[in-house]
């Protein structure tokens, strides 16, 4: 809601000093009006901000004694959003031009679709005034500008229509003529939605000139275009700031602890290793590679370890090899790469295919533990292959990775495997709990040879 | 106790802890992981975290938020930066106290998604028009990860500026373990808050209590009073004088882009960060940050090891450059200055070395001195530098 105010409201929003337009613009016109509705909101001044970004238009709110804020080229929308989010209470306005809604066309998108609380004035003008008269994406057909010499062959932007069909709360256009504006813009903000008005007016130093243009003109521009003038659109949705803090609010409660907090790991287990480990797991996306490294990884600090964890995959998360380094230490492991593995786990053929750099590293001191199917690579290291047909395993493949990397750790004796029982215990509860430390049994049955 | 956990994580606590209760951001890799943290974690402190339309708009968001008095962070990888240049020259204009997270990846472009990188350390320095200082602070482990959050927030709440927070697709994402008693807290402070001036103050307007760009001494940070908030206050990314209005007079322009070039270059000694491990004797000093300052400190472990002397320095304030410690680290540990030879090694084409050159053989022609030899150990094939690199290069 906007809070009423409790002071007198002011005889005027306007400051002491005079706009410093061109004679005929109508950007003081709008301004004066926009003042009016002030007065008819009484708002508190100090709970109003005009957001602006660049253009004549832009600086609109130097002349205005409520709270300001003069952004980038196209941005004030954006940061009328961040402003609104942050206080969902304050009486949000947004001036923009028509070069700022083209420049900016997303962010007007974004806040239609959202319907964030924001009160936007169009100033539109059909061309750029700041910089010297070229078109924007309200030229009408024909337009003569800096820009378009021959006359515009762009199909002007429909601004009321786009964020209409968007979801904006309030939809309006006219001009800067209207008697009524200051009426509109009281009614806009008071809809507490995302509210933009398409305010026509002349550019008496380009658009005019350039095109024999006249306040007869906009009508006219308008009526060959199809475009209706008046409230357009209105809808009734949330507002956004207050919508999105609503959400949360309820998802959130009841969450009592401090968020975030670390989980920590009591060395329950103990570990012989005095010396650095490197034990890397190849196998493919979905196999839950980087959660069994990870589990393995608790497991090792549980054991009184030091453990690092770095994974590689490709940017499509759900194909493609995956596949985890994971150091154990008794000290704490500065490098966290892995060039020359201590152990090698060959999950799948997208693992292998990713693991060439770690075979070749391979020395007669590694291990590598594989599945039947790659039982005939060659390499200097001790090679044991799983067969887990033999030990009467028949599990989906996504167990896979946990299983070899159990059976592995079972053989190497790095640390207890109950520490990564006791991992998995701790990680989740639940189903995949139950289902992991099940996998993690069966690995006890794994003969390698 | 220890936890086993990656530097999004330790980022988005540090931030938590330090007030943050603000987030904008749009999905990228590698920085995803820490809009997550954010978009679940705030709602439970009564902050606010959006996914917003593109880079433009969370950077925006977060000015914008930042204004009202929300203590605001974002997170993105290179491309991104690329996206939130126009206004990292607002937030330095404005006096925006604003966190940004940069989790590198390999440039340029789309470059490598999933690949660590360090190539954005002069980019993050020159990143908007103008050529205005901001802060760039690396940290080099996970734990720091933590508090350099703090530290981030510290500054850019303190000094209203925009600070950087430069870790990479590695150290973002890689698991460490980090003992839970060892994390640093680094005090957070505070902005400046406003003097109120009664009306009618001579140099006041009518509808003024305070002078939202008023600063005194020309180092310092103008007060703040939150838009929204019982004062007056106008936000302005044009030339402005006091009152944030829009000037062209040069006197006050002149002392406007003085006092935003001061306020960081004045303040070097109290923001530069480095962990300066000197060896009396040592002939080859080691010089790197973030990720690859890990490599280099594992390297130095196994050079002294083998009986070689050699000096370390990590750098954790990118921007400010350190310069006193990069020019004391060559003189050792007792002014000596046996160093005959600096090593910067970085996941770039020589991103830090530059400035590194620039500070030793500016320092040497002053000094009337013959500057060591520096030479780089540089990698953009998306591997990390390893200690065998850094053995290799010290030994040639």
């Amino acid at each position: 809601m906007i809070q009423p105010n409790t002071l007198p409201a002011p005889s005027t929003y306007r400051n002491e000093r005079n706009y410093p337009f061109c004679p005929g613009c109508g950007h003081g016109l709008i301004l004066n009006q926009f003042n009016a509705a002030l007065m008819k909101l009484g708002l508190d001044p100090t709970r109003v901000v005009i957001v602006t970004d660049i253009g004549c238009q832009g600086l609109g709110d130097q002349y205005f004694a409520t709270h300001a804020f003069h952004g980038l080229h196209g941005r004030s929308i954006a940061y009328a959003t961040g402003i609104k989010l942050a206080d969902p209470d304050l009486t949000v306005i947004v001036i923009m031009g028509d070069g700022g809604t083209g420049i900016g066309g997303a962010h007007l998108l974004n806040a239609a679709r959202r319907n964030i609380g924001l009160t936007v004035l169009v100033f539109n003008n059909f061309n750029f005034g700041m910089t010297g008269g070229e078109h924007s994406v309200t030229t009408p057909p024909g337009g003569v500008t800096a820009t378009t010499r021959a006359g515009n062959v762009e199909r002007p932007l429909d601004v009321c229509a786009t964020v209409a069909v968007n979801g904006a709360g309030y939809v309006w256009r006219g001009t800067a003529f209207d008697r009524d504006l200051a009426d509109i813009i009281a009614e806009a903000v008071r809809s507490e939605s995302f509210a933009l008005l398409d305010i026509w007016e002349l550019c008496t130093a380009y658009y005019v000139p350039n095109n024999e243009f006249s306040r007869k003109s906009l009508e006219a521009t308008r009526t060959a275009l199809g475009m209706a003038a008046g409230v357009l659109h209105r809808e009734d949705r949330p507002e956004y700031a207050r919508a999105l803090r609503g959400a949360e609010g309820q998802r959130s409660r009841g969450a009592e602890e401090k968020p975030l907090r670390p989980r920590a790991f009591p060395a329950l287990f103990a570990s012989t290793l005095d010396h650095e480990f490197r034990f890397v797991i190849a196998g493919s996306a979905g196999g839950k590679v980087r959660s069994t490294a990870k589990m393995i990884g608790e497991a090792a600090i549980l054991s009184g370890l030091w453990a690092a964890q770095q994974d590689d995959y490709p940017v499509t998360v759900q194909t493609g090899h995956s596949t985890s380094e994971l150091i154990f230490s008794p000290r704490e492991i500065l490098f966290t790469g892995v060039t020359r593995p201590d152990a090698l786990v060959l999950v799948s053929e997208d693992g292998r295919r990713m693991a060439g750099r770690y075979l070749k590293a391979l020395t007669p001191e590694s291990w590598l533990f594989v599945t039947p199917e790659f039982a005939g690579l060659e390499t200097p290291a001790r090679k044991v292959v799983f067969d887990l047909d033999a030990a009467g395993i028949k599990g989906s493949k996504k167990n896979l990775g946990l299983l070899m990397a159990a059976a592995a750790l079972r053989r190497l004796e790095v640390f207890p495997i109950e520490a990564v029982a006791e991992a998995i215990r701790r990680g989740s509860r639940g189903p995949v709990t139950e289902e992991n430390l099940e996998v993690l049994a069966m690995s006890a049955a794994v003969n390698g040879s | 106790m220890r936890e086993f956990i990656d530097g999004a994580t330790a980022i988005a606590r540090g931030a938590l802890d330090a007030g943050c209760d603000f987030f904008a951001g749009y999905p990228i890799s590698p920085a995803t992981p820490l809009l997550l943290h954010m978009i679940r974690e705030l709602p439970k402190v009564g902050g606010v975290a959006v996914q917003a339309e593109d880079e433009i708009a969370s950077i925006s968001m977060c000015i914008g938020a930042a204004m009202t008095g929300a203590r605001a962070l974002t997170a993105t990888s290179g491309p991104g930066i690329s996206l939130y240049s126009e206004n990292i020259g607002l937030a330095i204009m404005g006096e925006v106290p604003l966190v940004i997270v940069d989790a590198q990846r390999l440039g340029p472009a789309t470059g490598g998604a999933t690949t660590p990188g360090q190539g954005d350390v002069q980019f993050v320095r020159w990143s908007t028009s103008g050529g205005f200082p901001i802060i760039a602070l690396a940290p080099s482990s996970v734990a720091e990860c933590y508090s350099l959050t703090r530290r981030a927030f510290d500054l850019a709440e303190r000094l209203r500026i925009p600070v950087f927070l430069m870790t990479d697709k590695e150290m973002f994402l890689s698991m460490s373990t980090v003992e839970v008693g060892s994390y640093e807290h680094p005090p957070v402070g505070d902005r400046i808050r406003v003097e109120v001036l009664p009306h009618g103050t001579p140099g006041l307007r009518p509808e003024e209590t305070f002078l939202p760009y008023r600063f005194d001494p020309i180092d310092a940070p103008p007060a703040f009073s939150p838009v929204g908030g019982p004062h007056i206050t106008r936000f302005t990314g044009s030339s402005h004088d006091e009152h944030g209005m829009l000037t062209k007079d040069p006197a006050k322009v002149g002392r406007l882009n003085e006092h935003l070039r001061r306020k960081i270059e004045d303040h070097a000694d109290e923001l530069v960060m480095v962990n300066a491990d000197l060896q009396e004797d040592a002939r080859t000093l080691l010089i790197s940050y973030g990720i690859t300052a890990r490599a280099m400190c594992e390297a130095a472990n196994i050079a002294r090891d083998g009986g070689q002397a050699v000096s370390t320095l990590t750098v954790q304030s990118l921007w400010p450059v350190p310069e006193d410690a990069l020019t004391g680290a060559l003189c050792g540990p007792s002014c000596q200055g046996t160093i005959e030879r600096v090593i910067v090694a970085e996941l770039n084409l020589g991103d830090f070395r530059r400035e590194v050159e620039r500070v030793i053989y500016r320092w040497a022609a002053h000094a009337r001195r013959i500057a060591p030899e520096i030479v780089g150990i540089n990698r953009v094939d998306g591997e990390l530098i390893t200690p065998g690199q850094f053995l290799e290069t010290i030994l040639t």
